[in-house]
């Protein structure tokens, strides 16, 4: 077990960490703002940025000093964020993240086609690969996941108003198209971030898992933000340890432990119910 | 318009205090039709105005030309004197039917305390000891610290209501504006608010305007009423509005004000040029004025 934080292990430990509270701290809010659908969108759509820059640079080739892959995902999420962003304000918001998704994922797949000898790689960017992150990734990931972290923490309490009450938001200036552009771009920022470290499948349910069941626990929203972070840290941490002893992949035990949170809190809450303690306290 | 619209003056406001909200003239178009025409009034501190209308007859487009939502085609807004624009402190809102998700990790303190600092950024974690005492200053102005750590979404019509209008006043407006605030509520709870927005116009000393399709409920604490249908507003206390002479003309057709047991229905008269048999079928169908409620 010595070796769990050895050598290249720590470079796991850290960027797995750094993944879960990016996932925890903008999960919160995707899940406060019913944005589950583009919180899946931007991440499966992303991909095609990468099979992009794989076929310009090759799967372990660099763009401008930084990974192909991180570019591709970088520019893909972005343009998604912004396509998104800006159709939705012109039609109903579900279809033009649709619309973004399959259009990226369109154009992932002609890229794959194209290089096909590529697509082995490629595929561990749908279930992560935590175990082989190069340490040159770390730096661009602490950059991209601190500004997602400052990003949510300097938009809070407009998100928060925009989410619960759009028009007396409006009203007070609070303009619902820049905070709903910003929160995308966040969302782009963390995509970029932990898609590499565990997938595109397995980023959505560290969003989710761990903000869906810290609701159910406290009404505090500051509290239930730290929690959903908390939460999200040992659902990684938990993971490492019993992939690296079960030789098991880690997607596996994030998935899971995304839906056992989940289950855990609404128990939580259904607890309190039949035990007449109010919800709130 | 007609002469027989009344219209604000100056000298229809007591005393030498300014108005909080004037609106002169506005006109309002979308794609060619106007839906607001010509529309006029003045509110005075301490009064409450209820904005009366049917569905459609143009009440949340003049919210949204004086919340600084939409531009008028024509015509000025002056809140408390200054030209009305967006994120304006001086106007607290309270929108209509807010769907406010149970599970959702948000307390009633929560949502007063976004009236405070909302539009602010930032966490907001350390928060001044007066800002704390104003929020629960506020919970208790509407009766809502029994509740304050409550989700807000697990809350009753009624609860939710007060607290929006806590998060509404907490900034200390000048005029109070709420969309339909009675809509979808029970007769307890109606009750409940009504008896609220009395006390908080007397207490606070602000303008309340509250738009509703019913006047009835709001007869016991408004001291005048706008009067919307089809784009033009008539504006005075009860007994000049509410006569059959000015909201026909209003309307556009007779109409007639009926006084039941201290509630006024307002209802399409016959229709002369239908026979006789048809008449209440007629005047149904071309009823805009709705504004009865049959209770026991």
């Amino acid at each position: 077990m010595a070796s769990l934080f050895t050598g290249f292990m720590t470079d796991t430990w850290v960027a797995a960490t750094m993944v879960a509270v990016v996932a925890g701290v903008v999960g919160f809010f995707v899940v406060l703002r019913g944005s589950s659908f583009v919180a899946h969108a931007i991440p499966h759509g992303s991909f095609g940025g990468a099979a992009g820059a794989a076929l310009l640079v090759g799967v372990d080739g660099t763009i401008l000093g930084i990974s192909g892959t991180i570019a591709g995902l970088f520019v893909f999420a972005v343009a998604g964020a912004l396509g998104i962003g800006w159709l939705g304000r012109r039609g109903r918001h579900d279809v033009a993240t649709a619309l973004s998704l399959v259009m990226m994922l369109g154009l992932g797949f002609l890229f794959l086609s194209w290089s096909g000898q590529y697509a082995d790689a490629l595929y561990s960017l749908l279930f992560g690969e935590v175990f082989g992150i190069p340490a040159s990734d770390l730096l661009p990931m602490a950059v991209l996941g601190l500004l997602c972290v400052v990003g949510i923490a300097s938009l809070f309490r407009p998100l928060m108003l925009s989410s619960v009450l759009p028009e007396v938001g409006e009203a007070r200036g609070v303009r619902a198209g820049w905070v709903e552009t910003g929160f995308l771009m966040v969302v782009a920022l963390a995509t970029t971030m932990t898609v590499p470290v565990v997938g595109v499948l397995l980023m959505f349910s560290l969003m989710l898992g761990p903000a869906a069941a810290s609701r159910s626990v406290t009404s505090n929203p500051r509290a239930a933000l730290a929690m959903s972070v908390g939460i999200a840290v040992l659902t990684v941490w938990i993971g490492i340890v019993l992939s690296y002893a079960s030789n098991w992949p880690l997607g596996f035990f994030v998935g899971v432990s995304g839906a056992v949170w989940f289950v855990a809190g609404r128990a939580w809450a259904w607890r309190r119910r039949i035990r007449g303690v109010p919800l709130a306290a | 318009m007609s002469a027989l619209v009344p219209s604000d003056g100056a000298a229809t406001l007591d005393g030498e205090a300014p108005a909080t909200l004037e609106v002169s003239g506005v006109t309002v178009s979308v794609s060619g039709r106007e839906v607001l025409r010509d529309v006029s009034f003045r509110l005075a501190p301490g009064q409450l105005t209820a904005l009366i209308g049917s569905n459609g007859a143009g009440k949340t487009t003049l919210f949204r030309v004086i919340l600084g939502l939409q531009a008028p085609t024509a015509g000025t807004i002056l809140v408390d004197g200054h030209p009305r624009a967006r994120r304006n402190p001086m106007i607290g809102y309270v929108p209509q039917r807010v769907f406010l998700d149970p599970d959702m990790p948000l307390r009633a303190r929560d949502v007063v305390s976004l009236g405070l600092d909302g539009h602010r950024l930032g966490l907001g974690l350390r928060r001044h000891a007066d800002q704390r005492r104003r929020v629960e200053e506020m919970l208790g102005a509407v009766d809502a610290l029994r509740f304050a750590d409550s989700r807000v979404g697990n809350l009753s019509g009624g609860e939710q209501q007060r607290v929006l209008i806590a998060h509404a006043l907490v900034s200390r407006p000048r005029l109070l504006i709420l969309d339909e605030p009675l809509a979808n509520l029970d007769l307890r709870a109606e009750r409940e608010v009504v008896d609220l927005l009395g006390r908080i116009t007397r207490d606070q000393g602000i303008s309340v305007l509250i738009s509703a399709h019913d006047m009835n409920p709001l007869l016991p604490v408004m001291h005048r009423l706008v009067y919307l249908a089809r784009g033009r507003a008539a504006t005075g206390t009860v007994e000049e509005v509410v006569r059959p002479e000015v909201l026909s003309d209003l309307y556009g057709q007779h109409v007639d004000v009926l006084r039941v047991h201290d509630r006024i229905l307002v209802v399409a008269g016959a229709d002369e040029r239908l026979p006789a048999g048809l008449r209440h079928a007629g005047s149904a169908a071309g009823a805009a004025p709705h504004t009865e409620r049959w209770e026991p």
